[in-house]
């Protein structure tokens, strides 16, 4: 049975930060999780706050640093994918969104993620709701049921096992992502089938030949 | 001649960040026509300019800048950085380009590109979600145009054709030579291998690996539809580069035009653009060695132009860097020559597509008789014109 590869997004801007913190922990549930399927697990961690400069080059130069690019190649191969952002403004933080602004199209397509994100009070919980899951489904990813929230209490009262545990909501979820990650025989293909958008590297690969390039360019009711 | 040097320009009108002076239009337009003459008077073999519909260029109707520089010049060969394929009535192209290989006796190609940003398709009546098939379509009828008479054409950019032969026709039977350039679409790639056209790959303002990505496919695939062996396959690059004799003094003067620049200006730092991208500041050595190091990833190729005069500069720095770039090119070609294997194809010209073709041909139409007499002159079994052409009337 081959490794899955989990990749952990976190936006968090100081150190140590309760966004690291979260990541870890959900990091670390869904390692068991995995593994507990029988299936080994290799987790990568892409601390955007390293990268702030590179994406904003990223942004006015339309190319990725090759730190970046590494960065954005280990989400691109990722079986499954945590992402946690801290709430800024009542939504994701723009370091956040950069990231998966300078993602080429397709990227994220069918790709297990877990959304996670944390703030200095519960009233933020929603966030995930009415932030992340758009955007990622947008970007075609399949999020998991379970988003997983963490205000600055919760941190302080996790693993008392009182009700609304943190630790409780982070096992729920990562077991939802090992599910969608799958590795097992018994649910090989338990992630949904999403097509697949052609990648310019696709293309590279495959090229369409110029005879349907033609077809494709008159195809269409006349346009003058 | 096995591989042409020259220059592109996107004629952008940019405020010098050193002195806050912005040319006028008139002074940026004036000192295009400058720095084209002097970089044949350097002895650079093309100068290429690009089209933009939009401020702050200047580069709208590139057919009348190319035959105005062409009048002043001799032996330049005059193209284009690109031509607005999407958006520029293919029928035009055709008409336009044919006139000034007429009036430049052959010295003119052209470069095909998208090359434009979502505001600018509108005007002209298109969608830029359609720009691959604009291209794929209005390229493939100006084909048509150039080597077919009495066209009857139907598409979906633009109107019908019905019986349309597109004047004057091509000088000596032999279209210009055509280049497709394109940053990251494959597509664009795929279309000048299956014509046997030649790819340019600008290699400005991107890493070299997407120039060296995008070459290698188009070699492949001119393979592949039949043109020869890969290493036949025509490649032009651009190029990116500030000399001064000394390295540092090129930085020092370079580093506000960059730091300034539209396109990738208040980004990365100078030094670490030069390293992600083509881009070379430094001394004219350090310019000679990074365009051959072009060579290890493109292999041997046909044309390669350098964007010398944007982000500001002032026309006296560019006719400098022309100077310096002048005293380079003999190096250049030197060193280029030893590196290219035998049988890699020359760069084009029009006097080699002639020869190449069979020589010259007439493909006018004449008219088939004046329309009250029913007539004509050009009817070779009418004694009496043979008469005329052999001189005896």
């Amino acid at each position: 049975m081959s490794t899955k590869r989990i990749v952990v997004v976190s936006a968090g801007l100081s150190v140590p930060s309760s966004t690291r913190l979260l990541a870890d922990m959900l990091a670390d549930a869904t390692s068991r999780a995995i593994n507990a399927r029988g299936v080994e697990v290799e987790v990568e961690h892409v601390e955007l706050r390293g990268l702030a400069h590179a994406l904003t080059d990223n942004l006015l130069t339309g190319f990725p640093s090759a730190e970046l690019k590494k960065a954005i190649d280990a989400v691109h191969r990722a079986d499954g994918v945590i992402a946690v952002t801290p709430v800024f403004s009542a939504s994701y933080s723009g370091l956040f969104k950069t990231f998966f602004d300078v993602l080429e199209t397709g990227v994220l397509d069918g790709k297990p993620v877990l959304a996670a994100a944390t703030a200095g009070t519960a009233r933020h919980s929603l966030v995930i709701e009415h932030a992340l899951r758009p955007l990622l489904a947008y970007l075609h990813a399949v999020v998991v049921p379970t988003g997983v929230f963490a205000a600055t209490e919760d941190f302080a009262a996790a693993g008392t096992g009182a009700e609304g545990d943190l630790q409780k909501r982070v096992d729920r979820a990562a077991a939802e992502l090992a599910a969608l990650v799958g590795g097992s025989t018994s649910d090989a293909g338990a992630a949904p089938a999403v097509v697949q958008r052609r990648l310019v590297e696709d293309e590279f690969e495959s090229p369409t030949d110029f005879a349907t390039l033609l077809k494709r360019a008159s195809d269409g009711p006349p346009e003058y | 001649m096995g591989m042409q040097f020259g220059i592109f320009t996107v004629g952008d009108v940019t405020t010098d960040p050193t002195t806050g002076i912005t040319p006028t239009e008139h002074e940026r337009i004036k000192a295009t026509v400058a720095i084209a003459k002097k970089a044949e008077e350097v002895g650079l073999d093309v100068f290429a300019t690009g089209e933009h519909h939009n401020p702050p260029f200047i580069a709208s109707n590139p057919t009348a800048t190319l035959a105005y520089i062409g009048a002043q010049t001799e032996n330049i060969i005059l193209s284009t950085s690109t031509t607005l394929i999407t958006t520029t009535d293919p029928v035009l192209i055709a008409e336009d380009y044919a006139k000034i290989q007429h009036l430049l006796d052959g010295r003119v190609d052209l470069m095909m590109g998208r090359g434009n940003t979502g505001p600018v398709y509108p005007w002209f009546g298109k969608d830029i979600r359609q720009g691959i098939n604009l291209a794929v379509e209005n390229y493939a009828l100006l084909r048509r145009l150039w080597t077919e008479t009495n066209v009857d054409w139907k598409g979906r950019f633009r109107t019908p054709l019905q019986g349309y032969t597109s004047t004057p026709r091509p000088l000596d039977g032999v279209a210009p030579f055509v280049w497709h350039g394109s940053i990251r679409s494959p597509e664009i790639a795929e279309q000048a291998a299956y014509y046997g056209d030649g790819f340019f790959h600008n290699h400005i303002f991107w890493p070299s690996s997407h120039a060296a990505q995008m070459v290698r496919l188009y070699r492949e695939r001119f393979e592949h539809y039949g043109h020869g062996s890969q290493d036949q396959a025509i490649v032009g690059l651009g190029g990116q580069f500030f000399m001064r004799k000394n390295s540092q003094d090129a930085i020092n003067e370079f580093r506000p035009y960059f730091d300034n620049a539209p396109v990738y200006g208040h980004g990365p730092a100078l030094e670490d653009f030069m390293e992600a991208t083509p881009l070379t500041v430094g001394s004219p050595q350090q310019v000679i060695e990074r365009t051959l190091q072009f060579h290890e990833y493109v292999g041997d190729y046909q044309r390669q132009l350098f964007l010398i005069d944007h982000a500001g500069l002032p026309l006296k720095t560019v006719l400098e860097q022309l100077d310096l770039y002048g005293e380079i090119l003999p190096t250049l070609r030197a060193e280029f020559a030893k590196l290219r294997k035998p049988g890699v194809p020359d760069a084009p010209t029009h006097a080699a597509l002639v020869a190449k073709a069979g020589g010259p041909t007439d493909t006018a139409v004449y008219g088939a008789g004046d329309d009250a007499t029913g007539t004509t002159d050009r009817d070779l079994d009418d004694p009496e014109v043979a008469k005329v052409l052999d001189g005896a009337l």
